[in-house]
C-alpha cells in the first residue's frame, strides 16, 4: 500500500536541503511507529519517493511524497492520526497538509508532475535602480511576447544556453512591496524544467530573487489540470493562498 | 535583546551548507531571552557538522538549561565563507538557539577536544567582538572558559582564556553559574572566586619563570588558588544519564545516530593515549539504564542506529546481554543497528558485533597500534598477533568485506623492522580476507605519533617531519605491490604543528595569535592548513620547533602543565616511562591489583565496574597467556598522599 503526502516547507527550516528533508522524513516515520516497507539488499533502506527537488533556501506550500508501507500494515491507517502524529514528528515548518491511500498502479510523482505555481519577490540587485510595477510588467510583456528566451546554465561543468520561453505557462506582476515586485507564475517541470530564477535572468540582469515560495505542483489528467493528490479523489482545497513571508 | 535573525538570513543564500547557522534541532531549547539568567554559550570551535555530535557540549547543554537560574546556547565556528560574509555585514557571532550576539552571553565556554582548533578559538572570541586577549577584557565583556581533554595543558590558551575547567564537567558548570550568579560581571572578583573553586584554573592567578628556553617555575600569585589544580571527576555516571534529548540535527553531520556514553574512563593503560590517563577511573554506567537510554533515545529521536560509546566499548561488563537486549527488543523490532566504535582487537569483540550488526556489514575498525609486539608492549597495547588474526578472521569469515587498521609512526624507540610490521600485519590480514571473499581489503590507516601531556610519552622527542615523511615512505614501498592492502596516511606536516601547541608553554600562545592573524583557522582541515604559518610564526618569536617538539624532556624539567593534576603520580608516569623504554607491559588494573596511578586513591574514587572478572575475549581480556609476553608483572608504586585535596 502506497501513501501519498503533501506537506509545507516554510521558515528556517527551509536552509535544510532536500536529502536533509528526506532524512527528517525518515526519522519521522520511525518515531510514529509506521510500519514502511524496506529495500533489499546490503542497506536496505525505506521506500520513500520525493517528487521534485526544491532548491535549498526556497519554501513551499506543496511538497509531495510517496511512501510504501510493509505488507505486515493491517488495513488502511487512520489518515486523520497520522496527518497529526506525523507533524508532531518533524521539525517546526514542515507540517502535513493532506494524505491519501493511492490507487494501486499510479504513476510516481516523477512521471506525473508537469508543472508547479510560484509565487516569489523580484528585487533590485545592489547598485540597480528602484524597481516598479509598471517597469517589470512592461518587462514581462515584452518576455512573453518574444519567440525564444534564451538564459545561461551550467551543465556538467560547462556553460549552455536554453530557451526557457516554452516552459513559462504564465507570469504575472502581482504588486509592489517595499523592496521589489512579487511575481507569481506557472513554470513547466519537464521536459525542460524551469525555475524562477531563470525567468528573473529573462527579466534583465539587474534582478535578484527573495523569498520564492513553490505554492502547487500540477499533474494533468484528460487536458484537466489537477494537483497530485486531486487524482486520488481528494477534494482540491485551495491551499496555497499564504503570501509567500 | 533582539534576535541578529534578519540580518543573518540573507547571507544564508550566499554560503555552503546554510543549515548550520539555522538552529532548530529537536532537543534545543527555542528562543528566549537571557534576562535575569546566568546565560552560558557553549561553542564548540569547529564546523558545525563535527561539533554538533559532540556528547560533552550536549551533556552540559542540557545540565545547564535544566536549572531555573540559567540559560546555555550554543554556537559553532562558521564557516570561511560565512564568517566572510558575516565580517562584511558587521554580523558577530551569534547563538543558534535566538541567534543572539554572542557577547550578550555571561559566558563564552570553549570545547577543546583538538590542538590545531585553538586559531579557531581566537576566531570565534573575535567574531563575538571581545578582545582575544584576556588582559585587555573587562566588566563589558563575556568570561571566556574553556574545557575538554586539551585543557590538561591549558598554557598555550593562558593569554586567552579567563579560566579552565579541568576534568568531568558535570559538577563544575554548576558551581561556575554560583560564582557568576553572585559576582555579575565585577570581572576581578569572579576570577578570584573562580580560582579558588575546585577544578578550576585561572591562569592570571599564576606566574610563570623561565631561565632562557627553560620553563623555571609555575607559582601561584594569588592566596585563594591552589598550588596544583585537580581535575573534577563525577564518581557515578548513573547519577548524570545525559543528554536525555539528544540534539536531532536537520543536516548531515558526523556521528549522525543516537550515542549512549556506556563508560567513562579506560585504564587499558596505553601509554600514548592522553583520553585513558586523563579521564581514570574507570566508570560504568548500570546497563539498566543503558538499555533504558537506548530504546528511549531511538524512540524519541528516529535514528536506526544507535553507538554505545566508550574508550573500549567491548570491555564493559556484560556488553553481551546489553547490545543483545537492544537488538531483541521487541520494541525495535524495525531495523536497528548498533555500532561500538574502538573495538577490542580479539574475536570475542568480532563476535558482538556479527551479533548486533545483521545488516550492513561493510566495514570493521581496529587499532593494533603498531606493527610488531615489541613495539606493542612499548606503548602498553597488549595484544598478540594471533588475537588480531582471530578477529580479522572472524570478521572476514562472517561476511565482512572490509577491515580497516589504525596505527601510529614514531614511537618510542621505533626501528625501521617495527614501522615495516605495520605493513607485514596489514598484508597478513588481506591474505586472511582474501581466502574468504576476492574483494576483500585492508586498509591502514597510519597517523604520526604526538607525544601529549599527563601521559608517560610526555617527556619522549616527538619524530621529525623527514623522519616521519621517511617512515610513511617505507610502508608506502612496502604495499605497493598488494592491491588488497590500501594505505592512509595523515599529514606529517599537520603532526608537527600539533606537537607545536600539544606540550607549549605560554609562549606558544603568540604563535597562535600570529597563525590565526595571518588567516590560518580551521587548520585541523587539510584545505585550511598551512605548516608554513606555523613555522615561521614560531620563527617570529624567536621560538625552536626543535626545542619544543622534537626535544626529549628530563625527569626533572618542571612541565608547563605541572601545576595542573590528572591525578596521575609523576613516579607512577615516570616509571611508565621506563618500563616502555624497556619494552615491559603493565596489566589492566580492573582486573588485576591496583599499582597505585594516584586516579582512585588520591580521590577516595573507585572502579565502578559490574563485573570483577575480565570480559571474554582475546589475551586483552580472559587473562590468556600473552603469546610472548607471558605474565606481566604487577608492581605496586609507595603511596604518594601528601598535597592531594579533598
Amino acid at each position: 500500500m502506497r501513501l501519498r503526502i503533501r506537506f509545507t516547507k516554510l521558515g528556517k527550516v527551509r536552509w535544510t536541503s532536500h536529502r536533509d528533508v528526506a532524512r527528517m522524513w525518515e526519522r519521522a516515520f520511525r518515531r510514529v511507529g509506521l510500519p514502511l516497507a524496506y529495500s533489499e539488499g546490503f542497506t536496505p533502506r525505506p521506500k520513500v519517493s520525493f517528487g521534485l527537488a526544491l532548491p535549498t533556501g526556497h519554501e513551499s506550500m506543496a511538497e509531495y511524497l510517496d511512501v510504501e508501507l510493509s505488507d505486515a500494515a493491517a488495513g488502511a491507517p487512520d489518515l486523520v492520526a497520522l496527518k497529526a502524529r506525523l507533524s508532531a514528528a518533524l521539525p517546526e515548518g514542515i507540517e502535513v497538509a493532506a494524505l491519501c491511500v493511492l490507487e494501486p498502479g499510479s504513476p510516481s510523482l516523477q512521471e506525473d508532475v508537469e508543472a508547479c505555481s510560484w509565487r516569489w519577490l523580484a528585487v533590485p540587485g545592489e547598485g540597480s535602480l528602484p524597481l516598479s510595477v509598471d517597469d517589470l510588467g512592461k518587462r514581462v510583456a515584452h518576455a512573453l511576447a518574444a519567440p525564444a528566451l534564451e538564459v545561461a546554465r551550467w551543465r556538467k561543468g560547462r556553460e549552455t544556453t536554453v530557451d526557457i520561453r516554452p516552459g513559462i505557462g504564465r507570469l504575472e506582476v502581482v504588486e509592489a512591496d517595499g523592496e521589489g515586485v512579487w511575481l507569481d507564475a506557472d513554470l513547466a517541470a519537464r521536459p525542460q524544467g524551469v525555475r524562477p530564477a531563470d525567468v528573473l535572468a529573462a527579466l534583465g540582469p539587474d534582478l535578484e530573487e527573495r523569498h520564492v515560495r513553490r505554492t502547487h505542483q500540477w499533474i494533468v489528467r484528460r487536458g484537466e489540470r489537477l494537483e497530485p493528490l486531486g487524482s486520488q479523489g481528494v477534494p482540491q482545497a485551495p491551499h496555497a493562498e499564504a503570501r509567500a513571508s | 535583546m533582539t534576535s541578529l535573525w534578519p540580518r543573518i538570513e540573507p547571507l544564508l543564500a550566499h554560503v555552503s551548507k546554510p543549515a548550520r547557522y539555522i538552529g532548530c534541532e529537536d532537543g534545543a531549547v527555542g528562543a528566549g531571552s537571557l534576562e535575569g539568567l546566568v546565560s552560558w554559550l557553549l561553542v564548540y570551535p569547529d564546523s558545525y557538522e563535527i561539533g554538533l555530535p559532540n556528547q560533552g557540549l550536549q551533556i552540559l547543554y542540557e545540565i545547564l538549561n535544566e536549572r531555573p537560574d540559567a540559560r546555555a546556547e550554543r554556537a559553532y565556528a562558521p564557516w570561511p565563507d560565512m564568517e566572510r560574509l558575516m565580517r562584511r555585514s558587521s554580523v558577530p557571532l551569534f547563538s543558534l538557539e535566538s541567534h543572539h550576539p554572542a557577547a550578550a552571553f555571561d559566558v563564552l565556554a570553549f570545547n577543546l577536544s583538538a590542538e590545531l582548533v585553538y586559531t579557531n578559538v581566537l576566531n570565534c572570541i573575535d567574531l563575538a567582538g571581545v578582545p582575544v586577549r584576556a588582559g585587555e577584557r573587562d566588566e563589558r565583556h563575556p568570561l571566556v572558559l574553556a574545557g575538554g581533554h586539551c585543557a590538561f595543558n591549558p598554557e598555550p590558551l593562558a593569554d586567552f582564556v579567563d579560566a579552565f575547567v579541568i576534568g568531568d564537567g558535570e559538577e563544575a558548570v554548576g558551581d561556575i553559574t554560583e560564582v557568576v550568579k553572585s559576582e555579575g560581571r565585577s570581572r576581578h572578583a569572579l576570577l578570584r572566586r573562580l580560582a579558588a573553586t575546585p577544578g578550576v584554573y585561572v591562569p592570571a592567578a599564576y606566574t610563570v619563570d623561565y631561565d632562557g628556553p627553560r620553563l623555571v617555575s609555575v607559582r601561584k600569585v594569588w592566596s585563594e588558588a591552589p598550588e596544583v589544580v585537580h581535575k573534577r571527576t563525577v564518581s557515578d555516571l548513573a547519577a548524570w544519564p545525559y543528554p536525555k534529548r539528544q540534539l536531532v540535527p536537520l543536516t548531515e553531520v558526523v556521528h549522525d545516530r543516537l550515542n549512549v556514553e556506556i563508560f567513562r574512563g579506560c585504564t587499558r593503560g596505553c601509554r600514548f593515549c592522553q583520553a585513558g590517563m586523563i579521564t581514570r577511573p574507570v566508570r560504568e554506567r548500570p546497563s539498566s539504564q543503558v538499555r533504558r537510554m537506548v530504546s528511549e533515545g531511538l524512540a524519541r529521536t528516529g535514528y536506526d542506529e544507535v553507538s554505545l560509546t566508550s574508550l573500549s566499548s567491548a570491555d564493559f561488563s556484560g556488553i553481551e546481554d546489553v547490545v543483545g537486549g537492544i537488538v531483541d527488543d521487541p520494541a525495535s523490532a524495525r531495523q536497528v543497528s548498533v555500532s561500538l566504535p574502538s573495538l577490542r582487537v580479539d574475536a570475542f569483540t568480532v563476535g558482538v558485533a556479527a551479533h548486533i550488526q545483521k545488516v550492513r556489514r561493510t566495514g570493521l575498525t581496529f587499532a593494533p597500534e603498531a606493527g610488531t609486539w615489541r613495539m606493542r608492549q612499548v606503548i602498553n597495547k597488549l595484544i598478540t598477533e594471533e588475537d588480531l588474526y582471530g578477529a580479522v578472521e572472524s570478521a572476514f569469515s562472517q561476511g565482512w568485506r572490509r577491515v580497516k587498521l589504525y596505527f601510529l609512526t614514531g614511537l618510542p624507540t621505533e626501528t625501521d623492522e617495527d614501522t615495516l610490521g605495520i605493513a607485514e600485519l596489514a598484508r597478513s590480514c588481506a591474505s586472511i580476507g582474501r581466502s574468504h571473499h576476492r574483494g576483500a581489503t585492508v586498509t591502514a590507516s597510519v597517523g604520526g605519533f604526538v607525544p601529549k601531556p599527563q601521559t608517560p610519552f610526555q617527556w619522549f622527542g616527538q619524530e621529525t617531519l623527514d623522519g616521519l615523511q621517511r617512515r610513511i615512505g617505507l610502508l608506502r614501498e612496502a604495499t605497493r605491490r598488494d592491491r588488497a592492502v590500501q594505505l592512509k596516511w595523515h599529514d606529517p606536516r599537520a603532526t608537527l604543528a600539533e606537537g607545536i601547541a600539544s606540550r607549549g608553554d605560554r609562549r606558544i600562545g603568540a604563535v597562535i595569535e600570529q597563525v590565526w592573524r595571518r588567516g590560518g583557522v580551521f587548520q585541523e582541515w587539510s584545505e585550511h592548513f598551512s605548516l608554513e604559518l606555523w613555522t615561521e610564526a614560531m620563527a617570529a618569536q624567536g621560538l625552536s620547533v626543535d626545542w619544543y617538539v622534537h626535544r626529549e624532556r628530563d625527569r626533572d624539567e618542571v612541565l608547563p602543565w605541572s601545576h595542573i593534576s590528572a591525578g596521575l603520580h609523576e613516579d607512577f608516569l615516570w616509571q611508565e616511562w621506563q618500563d616502555a623504554l624497556a619494552a615491559s607491559g603493565t596489566p589492566d588494573c580492573r582486573w588485576t591489583p591496583c599499582y597505585d596511578c594516584g586516579a582512585c586513591t588520591g580521590y577516595g574514587l573507585e572502579h565502578v565496574v559490574a563485573s570483577t572478572v575480565a570480559p571474554a575475549g582475546g589475551s586483552q581480556g580472559t587473562g590468556q597467556d600473552l603469546a610472548r609476553g607471558g605474565e606481566v608483572p604487577v608492581r605496586l608504586l609507595a603511596r604518594v598522599t601528601a598535597g592531594v585535596p579533598r
